[in-house]
């Protein structure tokens, strides 16, 4: 508890764009053979530092095969502002979901990033007992705590009864249990987002844990069993009100983004492939008339490549699919950046006018086929995957790894953890930054990333930008 | 309380109209808690003998939820819970959860007492209309003087000082509430007291 609010409470997504830029880079280390514990890595990326770039400060876990996905704080702006129940609690601590393990751990980043240690560990157990639910995966915080998105069910496979969402209280980090009171048609899960002031939630779908757990599964996915549809709930009543179907050709619906600006019901979502042509897509939800709609906006081909330059998994099309699997939106809902992991391209749309995204800017690194090294001369394995856009939207970072099982089917030979950065300029356009490049220890993979202060994938907010 | 949300209602609707709604909303709520909290009172007061004990523990009473504010300093979640379309019922539950509407009672019998010593000895069908139609004062003052303040603070930031006010201007006054809430009791209750001698 503090007498004042915390300083990295922005109440509009405008002041968040003023707000000081940030001086780290929290970066999830994950241990791909799980010889070894996964770890959370902290960056100095304040230009002119002498360690800017480097790795200042590694929290290395007390257990291994954890897997580390995506992670969160528990608070952020809506949470620290004065319309949420608890106003006066810090940003303070990231929230790590292991999403092999179902293990939980809540790192303290105070008093100095590069003191962060764990706080506390949430043990497998405890979430299969009071959830239901494993595979935790997507963390927000919200009106009711901390939100955890998961993507098993119960029983060791994670098949038994579908994944949902459940709450974690947002100081003593207790896991209270289960969100939804109604789910509706809702049995797979992924990303999960929503527009605070209206009251409403997006949730998405991946696959079941058989799906994923061992690498993809292609015959699943060419007989379109991977998850293809979207969700709408109502916040507060805990109950789906609305489900699309994007079409089951139209295969994963990974990163839901809804608008910064509370006032615009619109939002964006990647989907990962499409089985008939090989694509990848982007479509636009938006909400009119009291119901929620989506449409295809954009879609980017796949690139022909000869055989001998494709994984074993990809031989038989004679094409590298872009592989869309992760999209991000700038803070002013200017700028969309899509990760194309396979064709190793970050694609950067205008959204100006939501439902007509314009590519403003692209980047190639990394491919499947192109394996485009970084400017600075350094090669650059895999493709762009996990994204994080600075608060005033100036600076674009992102990993090279998806998953563990997955990477090692698209890219055999193997993907070693790098994180790098493009500038953006005023009007759009990108460019990868020389001095840039961060490697991580051997046999380390790097998935998400968290700018110190907040960044366009975790803050929400209450009040719109005037 | 609550001028934060009439300004985001103004904000997201883009209207001044909105956020003079949500402050109607707001004080409806909030006059609804205070005059239900002061409503027992009013009823027990018929029981004129009893008056003293009344107003002791009535001064314990919120003495008591003072201490319990500053110990368990955690806003409920059923807080959290209300949709930001529901300003009214959200003004009520905080009213009651903080303990405004409590902190009225001591006053509220303060000026009770004051009108029973000038009527003398009425009967208690008189005594009760006299009650709760100070109960209602008591709370449309108290309403008044809330809105006035809010409502002023709300205009402000939504017409002149902008979001970075909500931002920074703030304090956390919890503990200075739920020690006011002791305060106003122990007050109460050594007027009591004194006046027995």
């Amino acid at each position: 508890m503090t007498m004042r609010p915390d300083p990295t409470f922005h109440a509009s997504p405008r002041l968040a764009m003023e707000a000081p830029a940030e001086n780290f880079a929290y970066t999830l280390l994950l241990s791909p053979d799980f010889s070894k514990p996964d770890a959370l890595a902290v960056i100095d990326v304040k230009p002119g530092s002498p360690t800017y770039s480097q790795i200042v400060h590694t929290v290395t876990m007390p257990n291994k095969g954890d897997e580390f996905h995506h992670f969160g704080w528990n608070a952020c702006s809506s949470a620290l502002s004065p319309l949420a129940g608890h106003a006066f609690i810090e940003r303070r601590y990231l929230i790590i979901p292991g999403i092999r393990s179902s293990r939980i751990y809540i790192i303290d980043t105070k008093p100095d990033p590069t003191k962060a240690k764990i706080h506390k560990i949430i043990e497998p157990e405890e979430i299969f007992k009071k959830t239901g639910y494993s595979r935790p995966h997507t963390i927000h915080c919200g009106p009711d705590g901390i939100y955890v998105s998961t993507l098993g069910g119960g029983g060791k496979d994670g098949t038994n009864g579908p994944p949902g969402v459940f709450i974690m209280d947002c100081e003593t980090f207790e896991v209270l249990g289960r969100w939804e009171i109604d789910r509706g048609p809702q049995a797979l899960h992924y990303d999960f987002w929503w527009n605070l002031p209206r009251d409403y939630m997006v949730t998405s779908e991946w696959a079941l844990p058989p799906q994923f757990e061992n690498g993809i599964v292609p015959e699943d996915l060419l007989a379109n069993k991977y998850g293809h549809r979207l969700h709408f709930w109502d916040l507060r009543a805990r109950r789906n009100v609305q489900t699309i179907d994007l079409g089951a050709n139209h295969q994963m619906a990974l990163e839901v983004r809804p608008a910064h600006d509370p006032v615009r019901e619109y939002g964006f979502v990647g989907v990962v492939v499409d089985t008939t042509n090989l694509e990848a897509s982007i479509w636009t939800w938006w909400r009119e008339g009291g119901k929620f709609h989506a449409e295809k906006t954009a879609t980017i081909p796949p690139e022909p490549a000869p055989k001998e330059n494709l994984p074993p998994l990809l031989q038989g099309f004679g094409a590298v699919p872009p592989l869309v699997t992760d999209i991000d939106l700038s803070m002013d809902d200017r700028f969309l950046y899509v990760s194309c992991w396979g064709t190793g391209e970050m694609r950067q749309y205008d959204v100006t006018d939501p439902r007509k995204p314009k590519l403003a800017g692209s980047v190639h690194i990394g491919g499947i086929a192109r394996r485009t090294a970084h400017p600075n001369g350094k090669s650059f394995a895999a493709g762009p995957q996990m994204v994080e856009i600075s608060r005033d939207g100036r600076r674009v970072y992102w990993t090279n790894s998806l998953y563990s099982t997955w990477d090692d089917q698209f890219y055999p030979d193997g993907v070693p953890g790098v994180e790098v950065m493009a500038n953006v300029g005023r009007n759009g356009g990108l460019e990868l930054d020389k001095d840039y490049f961060v490697s991580f220890p051997d046999g380390y993979r790097a998935h998400q990333i968290r700018l110190e202060g907040g960044d366009c994938s975790t803050d929400s907010f209450c009040y719109p930008s005037v | 309380m609550g001028w934060p949300l009439a300004v985001s209602a103004g904000l997201m609707d883009k209207s001044p109209r909105a956020l003079f709604r949500a402050l109607w909303a707001l004080s409806a709520g909030h006059l609804l808690a205070t005059f239900l909290v002061l409503l027992p009172f009013a009823f027990l007061l018929v029981l004129a003998e009893w008056q003293r004990s009344i107003q002791i523990g009535a001064s314990l009473l919120v003495i008591g939820f003072g201490v319990y504010r500053l110990i368990a300093r955690r806003h409920p979640r059923a807080l959290a819970r209300i949709p930001p379309t529901q300003l009214a019922l959200w003004s009520f539950a905080v009213a009651i959860a903080h303990g405004a509407a409590l902190m009225l009672v001591p006053i509220y019998l303060g000026l009770c007492q004051a009108f029973e010593f000038d009527a003398g000895h009425e009967a208690a069908g008189a005594l009760m209309k006299t009650s709760l139609g100070m109960a209602v004062l008591v709370s449309l003052v108290h309403v008044a003087a809330m809105v006035g303040a809010g409502g002023c603070l709300a205009w402000l930031v939504y017409r002149h000082l902008g979001l970075r006010f909500v931002s920074r201007s703030w304090f956390n006054l919890d503990a200075v509430w739920a020690a006011s809430l002791v305060l106003v009791g122990a007050v109460a209750l050594a007027l009591n007291l004194a006046s027995w001698r």
